[in-house]
């Protein structure tokens, strides 16, 4: 066994071994305010309360049991049981973003949302805000019907009001973000053809206009290509979050995920280089990473050319040298790869992008990993038309503005001057479904329904057609925004009927023909998805058009090699996104993935920069400071970011909202206001004219990146690198063995307990660490299935969270604990790696050994079972847990005032409808945990009984491992010697005993030297290195 | 016990006789025509398009809401009898007398038309009719003569050896009191005719004081130890009550009688209960089941108009508006119960939770619903494992045992199977 030298630490205070950290590390349950008055102490009067209480609850037990009733369906739907669970295929589409999905609804209300197997886009996965847009459907500040002038109206008085002012209006411009339907773009059509002077502008809060923009100049077509992450070898990205918000993360992420799957068998993966300012976590899951400036990544990018075309023969480009590291590496890998290789850059700028292309281009991957001749239909916005709108808007030039669900007042950089310009136009509508900060400055609100009461189809990429279809009756008195598009248009077709004369028209002539049409129809909205394109992913090369040079000047004069002011890098985070959905809570409390705070945005700075300005930070603890950008200022807290480039600040989009409800209202800072569209494009790098001032205000982040540490036990993240991996399948791995009777064994050899025997099933579940990309979309999901509640940003301070799976993100470094120098630099570029951790179900499990009431105990199966009703609170299971992954419920989170704003899911009656019947809703004074979603397991057994068959492997799946867009989790019976996990633990035997002999050599348990026999096993990580560094 | 779920099964003795009787007229009455077929997969098939389509209203050898069936192809010509069931309506309305006299009898009820059935179910249909599912005499007189205990609990003393056994012990104690009290006196008498001395004298000839015994310690104790004792025990099962609604029988929006339905009626369980086999809720039917039949019964024993109970129905489908039940069975929401687990794949009857629901005129709460209660059936329910391979590997890893595999035997006490 290889020791491993590295060091890991979960946040700067622990590798800096800051006393107060120190002090509180041992904890379990940190210092608290006591519920018990200030001081702790229980006061006479807080007894008289108390005993009040209990008299009361002895006098109410006494009480007859409350009249409830049972009231059936007056004419029940043929297809709709209670209890028993339907699932519509549908479509979720937002701002440009898409994913085919399943919708699980009970009793008629959807309560979760999975991705739909049969798309080639997503295939089955989502992200957490697919995951957690159900949640919006039951949110309290959608509008409830439409609105002239502020004042609440009907459908009747407003369309007759739109359609006579829209007449006479002149030009009718419809703002929307980009439109992936192709019968939505008929009914617009309808529209024009009714008013004449039409238009549509499309643009996205997250624009992808550069690499639009660069296809039209170098190939001639104006499109976004399709990118094959699974078919490249080497992947290059200079700062596009791939993985995370760029373009189609949920696609790229199954692609990426497949490409660092890594067996004995076959033991290659890919390599992946990362050149980009904030640590992104796609720059987190990178193999080499390289902090560079947003002034250096143009001439990076320049370079990287430069170095290719010397490779290919092809002419050079002149420009400014610059030092990068790694990028010499990257090209010879690149190079070694061509034809299977990628080389992607988050840059909007279409300058950067053509450039790229030249470099896929050089390297034969047009045609092989990038595809433009099956374009994309996501994030089509045209920065340059918006902008060109705006000033249209404010002149006074446009007579009817229609804002078609989209909030440019909000999330786009001129944000402020659309709110001032539409008081200009003669007529405002929006067809928002939330009064947002656009939809309460229209004189029309005409909101449309949730997606998941729409009917609506959609066209994702050529030839890639999926539907979505309403799984609930509308909860208010809206109207889809298709239907008023064509009311006003003033045709007697209602959406549904024209969207299905659409698909009889178009993809049925071409598909369709044996069938009768509704045959096909009904066939397509069973499925979801209809695929029209030729076989999949076949790419075929377009020639290029364009030359580099032109492009290569224009970068060169943009971009400095030695830029000494401050720059901005404004981005988005995987949680909240663009911020449309900021009013979600799921959302708000799912930690970042790399800083792992939630409920806030903030400046991520360099250790440098921090240590320079005299900033500190200890776990929550931070300060204040000012950003500048050419004028306009705003003063956000700090976060030391280890992997920032330095001199640059990140500071992430969809926070600071106004209008955008009771959840999302003063989250965080509105970083938008600070975008420059100047140069045609919105530019998310502002690398010139950025102060940053500290205001010596003290401020807490709640991260919940340090609690439940590990106490320096650093066996719990196993790594290697690929080389060593291929040498030795066991490398890195740490081996603990223990004294006994002379001779060392392993821990499991020595024991207390008998062992368990699992006659039937014994679930576990094979988390995969390679291919974990830190996403949380398992996060949200099992809040989504399990009703964990969300205990809002002061409870999280309080170390109070209540997640049942929680994504551990250790940084590491080479350097020993004890060579400062080192850890310096080490804190300056990290390496990263994400481990989730539940319960691991111990088969020798602590907690159940010291729960004096049996509340938790072990099942034949496999399960550590959390038995709420018979907990008292003691905790005890909690402190004698070495993974930390128990919950304690402090308060009662339901039906609560106090957690009404946060916690939206179990307090309103309108929220309550996404709660999962089958689960509990837990009260205070208890302890909860991951279950293994048992809800699943005992339906999926049920099943099976019912039908007198035995369960086939992958019919009970857990809501984690379901969402996962890479697959890292799999879950299965490890007594089923055919299961998956059986067969990725390589378990040959088919026995019954709780130990099972697994021969898979990267697989191990979290803390192996104590024993506790976890159900729940992690694959060592392998870094596609060439030898272990940070 | 595993019998299938059936109210028959349950009422057992008290039809034994009624039964016996038919049945002794009814094979040499009744005799099928010669041309319907005798055959096992005839009948099977025609019970299977028995219980698709006619079973709701009709029954082989009784009456129901139709006519008994069996012997129609001896009463009538199997032509006739198939133009009845494919469109009775037509029939009547060609002016058949014996059609028109059975649409009178039945109150003028329409039997739906069933033209979707082949001249092949027909067929099957007339054979099972006229062969299916016939009971024999011979076994049924001798459940008859076995009394008719069919169900009820297992071995042990009848409670009344018990009562004469303690009547009997009363008795032989008294009389030993008895001779007890005769022995003394006549010693007594015989000592007292002695010369004793002073000492003696006293104690033959002391009263019994039985204040002195009130007044004791020993007394005292006892009999507050007693009080305490039967305080406490009320005081706890008291407690113990809190919130379980045994014997719980509120009164519903509607006078819905199960003892109709259920008993009299005979209707099957799961017609009205669609849930219980596949989910989770045995559902509580929606009124357009009630009106399957409710459009054409509309008052109870023949009487004339509609009966205002039955009434409540048909303003519930007229308006729209649901009928408020009231729920008799709470369990808590902490326990997670599935309905289909026990019926379907349990096979336990109805009535083993519920309780003779075809004898309630208003429903009550039978069972306590108690987790003590649950337990006890877990611990004592053997697995309904024959023909189900998901058990398969359970019954082989047991078959060591000289016990019968039951629910406690693969978990079925462990927490995480009701709560989560």
């Amino acid at each position: 066994m290889k020791e491993t030298k590295k060091t890991y630490w979960k946040g700067l205070e622990q590798l800096n071994n800051d006393p107060e950290f120190v002090k509180h590390a041992d904890r379990e349950f940190p210092e608290l305010p006591s519920a018990l008055g200030e001081d702790g102490s229980a006061s006479r009067r807080d007894f008289l309360k108390l005993m009040g209480f209990s008299l009361a609850a002895a006098s109410l037990a006494a009480c007859e049991a409350p009249v409830r009733k049972a009231i059936p369906y007056v004419n029940k739907p043929v297809d709709i049981n209670p209890s028993i669970p339907n699932y519509y295929a549908s479509t979720f589409a937002s701002g440009g973003d898409y994913a085919a999905v399943v919708v699980k609804t009970r009793e008629g209300r959807p309560i979760k949302i999975d991705g739909n197997e049969l798309s080639p886009i997503n295939k089955g996965k989502v992200n957490a805000i697919v995951e957690a847009s159900v949640l919006s459907l039951y949110d309290k500040h959608r509008l409830t019907g439409p609105a002239l002038n502020g004042e609440k109206s009907d459908w009747a008085t407003v369309d007759a009001q739109v359609k006579s002012s829209l007449a006479g209006a002149g030009s009718i411009k419809i703002v929307s973000n980009t439109i992936l339907s192709p019968s939505t773009e008929k009914v617009i059509e309808q529209f024009t053809a009714a008013f004449g002077d039409v238009e549509v502008i499309m643009y996205d809060p997250l624009s992808n206009y550069g690499i639009k923009k660069a296809a039209e100049t170098y190939y001639g077509q104006s499109v976004i290509p399709s990118y094959y992450f699974d078919k490249a070898k080497t992947i290059v990205s200079f700062g596009a979050d791939f993985l995370g918000t760029w373009i189609s993360p949920i696609e790229f992420a199954g692609q990426y995920g497949k490409t660092r799957k890594i067996s004995k068998e076959n033991p290659e993966m890919s390599r992946h280089y990362q050149f980009e300012s904030n640590l992104s976590m796609t720059g987190a899951n990178a193999d080499y990473r390289t902090p560079i400036k947003a002034s250096q990544s143009g001439l990076a990018v320049l370079a990287l050319y430069n170095m290719i075309a010397g490779k290919a023969g092809a002419t050079r480009v002149s420009s400014p040298a610059v030092e990068v590291a790694n990028l010499e590496k990257a090209a010879n890998d690149l190079w070694a790869s061509r034809g299977a290789s990628l080389v992607v850059s988050g840059s909007n700028d279409p300058n950067v992008q053509v450039v790229i292309n030249a470099i896929n281009e050089l390297l034969g991957n047009n045609g092989a990993t990038v595809d433009f001749s099956a374009p994309v239909f996501f994030r089509r916005g045209d920065d340059s038309r918006m902008n060109q709108f705006v000033d249209e808007l404010k002149g006074g030039q446009i007579g009817a503005v229609i804002f078609h669900n989209c909030n440019p007042v909000y999330d786009h950089p001129r944000g402020a001057e659309i709110a001032e310009g539409i008081a200009n136009a003669r007529v405002s509508i929006s067809t928002n479904g939330t009064p947002d900060e656009t939809a309460s400055l229209v004189q029309v609100q005409a909101p449309d329904h949730h997606f998941l009461e729409s009917w609506n189809d959609f066209q994702p990429k050529a030839g890639h057609f999926s539907l979505a279809q309403p799984t609930i009756s509308p909860l208010f008195d809206t109207r889809q925004a298709q239907d008023s598009f064509l009311t006003w248009a003033g045709s007697e077709t209602g959406y549904y009927d024209f969207l299905q004369q659409t698909w009889r028209e178009t993809l049925y002539a071409t598909l369709g023909q044996d069938t009768p049409f509704q045959e096909f129809w009904d066939r397509s909205l069973y499925n979801g998805v209809v695929n029209a394109a030729q076989a999949e992913t076949e790419a075929t090369s377009i020639v290029a058009i364009g030359d580099v040079s032109a492009a290569a000047s224009a970068v060169t004069a943009a971009y400095s090699a030695d830029n000494s002011g401050a720059e901005l890098i404004i981005y988005s985070k995987v949680g909240i996104g663009n911020g449309t959905f900021a009013n979600n809570p799921w959302l708000q409390e799912m930690p970042d993935p790399i800083t792992k705070a939630t409920w806030d945005n903030y400046l991520t700075v360099s250790q440098k920069w921090a240590t320079d300005n005299g900033i500190s930070m200890v776990e929550e603890n931070t300060q204040k400071a000012t950003i500048s950008v050419n004028g306009k200022s705003l003063t956000l807290p700090v976060l030391i970011q280890p992997g920032q480039a330095e001199g640059t600040f990140g500071f992430a989009l969809g926070y600071g909202r106004t209008k955008g409800g009771r959840v999302a209202n003063g989250v965080g800072v509105n970083a938008y206001d600070l975008l420059d569209s100047s140069k045609g494009f919105v530019n998310f790098e502002v690398t010139s004219g950025v102060e940053v001032q500290v205001t010596g205000d003290s401020y807490k982040i709640a991260r919940t990146q340090t609690h439940q540490t590990f106490m320096g036990r650093e066996n719990v993240i196993q790594e290697a690198t690929l080389a060593d991996y291929k040498q030795d399948a066991s490398a890195g791995r740490y081996k603990p063995e223990i004294y006994k009777d002379g001779e060392f064994v392993k821990p499991s050899k020595i024991s207390l307990w008998k062992g368990h025997q699992y006659s039937q099933h014994h679930w576990g579940l094979a988390i995969d660490m390679n291919s974990c990309i830190g996403c949380s979309a398992c996060s949200v999901a099992c809040q989504a299935e399990n009703n964990v509640a969300v205990v809002g940003k002061q409870e999280v301070l309080n170390r109070r969270e209540m997640a049942w799976i929680r994504i551990d993100r250790y940084y590491s470094s080479d350097a020993p604990a004890d060579d400062l120098d080192g850890m310096e630099v080490a804190s300056q570029n990290p390496e990263v790696t994400f481990q989730p951790m539940m319960c691991q179900q111990c088969n020798n499990a602590p907690c159940e050994t010291v729960c004096p009431v049996a509340a938790t105990t072990h099942s034949s199966e496999g399960l550590n079972q959390m038995t709420y009703n018979r907990c008292i609170g003691t905790r005890y299971c909690a402190n004698n847990c070495p993974y930390k992954v128990r919950r304690f419920n402090w308060f009662k989170y339901h039906d609560n005032k106090d957690f009404a704003g946060v916690n939206v899911a179990q307090n309103d009656d309108l929220g309550k409808m996404v709660l999962n019947p089958d689960v509990t809703v837990r009260v205070r004074g208890v302890m909860e945990k991951c279950s293994m979603c048992v809800q699943r397991i005992q339906a999926g057994k049920l099943t099976a009984k019912r039908e007198k068959r035995k369960i086939q492997d992958g019919e009970i799946n857990v809501a984690c491992a379901v969402a996962c867009p890479t697959d890292a989790l799999v879950f299965g019976d490890m007594n089923d010697p055919n299961s998956k996990v059986s067969q990725l633990l390589k378990i040959e035997e088919n026995s019954t005993s709780a130990l099972k002999e697994v021969n898979e050599e990267r697989a191990y348990h979290v803390l192996e030297e104590i024993n506790v026999s976890p159900n729940v096993w992690y694959f060592t990580k392998i870094r596609n290195k060439d030898k272990n560094e940070a | 016990m595993l019998s299938k779920r059936s109210l028959v099964g349950v009422r057992w003795n008290f039809h034994t006789l009624a039964v016996l009787f038919f049945f002794l007229i009814g094979t040499q009455v009744f005799a099928a025509d010669p041309a319907v077929s005798e055959s096992e997969e005839a009948i099977s098939a025609g019970k299977t398009v028995f219980n698709a389509n006619c079973k709701t209203c009709h029954k082989l050898d009784q009456k129901a809401v139709g006519p008994a069936l069996r012997g129609i192809t001896d009463r009538q010509s199997i032509e006739w009898a198939k133009r009845f069931i494919v469109n009775s309506q037509e029939v009547i309305a060609s002016g058949d007398d014996y059609a028109n006299d059975l649409y009178e009898e039945y109150g003028n009820l329409q039997m739906p038309p069933h033209t979707f059935l082949t001249d092949t179910d027909l067929d099957n249909l007339l054979s099972y009719i006229e062969y299916g599912d016939k009971v024999d005499p011979a076994a049924e007189a001798s459940a008859g003569g076995e009394g008719g205990e069919v169900s009820g609990g297992g071995g042990g003393i009848p409670t009344e050896y018990l009562t004469i056994i303690v009547v009997v012990l009363v008795i032989v104690l008294l009389l030993i009191l008895i001779v007890l009290g005769l022995i003394i006196s006549v010693l007594t008498k015989y000592i007292n005719k002695q010369d004793l001395p002073e000492d003696d004298k006293e104690f033959v000839s002391q009263k019994f004081d039985i204040g002195k015994v009130l007044k004791s310690d020993g007394f005292i104790i006892i009999v507050t130890a007693i009080v305490i004792a039967l305080v406490a025990k009320t005081a706890i099962d008291g407690l113990y009550g809190v919130g379980i609604q045994q014997g719980y029988a509120p009164t519903q929006p509607i006078a819905y009688s199960h003892a109709l339905h259920a008993g009299t009626l005979e209707i099957e369980c799961q017609y009205c209960h669609t849930g219980v086999e596949i989910g989770k809720s045995a559902n509580i039917p929606s009124a357009n089941i009630c009106m399957n039949c409710h459009t054409h019964v509309q008052n109870v024993e023949g009487k004339e108009g509609i009966s205002p109970e039955i009434q409540k129905i048909y303003d519930a489908v007229d308006n729209n508006k649901p009928i408020e039940w009231v729920r008799v069975h709470n369990l808590p929401d902490l326990a997670y119960f599935n309905h289909s687990q026990h019926v379907k794949v349990g096979e336990i009857e109805c009535q083993t939770c519920h309780g003779p629901i075809e004898e309630m005129e208003v429903v009550y709460q039978h069972s306590s619903l108690t987790m003590g209660w649950c337990i006890d059936c877990h611990r004592q329910t053997e697995i309904a494992a024959d023909g189900n391979e998901y058990y398969d590997k359970l019954v082989q890893l047991h078959s060591d045992s000289k016990d019968a595999l039951k629910v406690k035997d693969i978990g079925g006490l462990e927490c995480a199977k009701c709560h989560y």
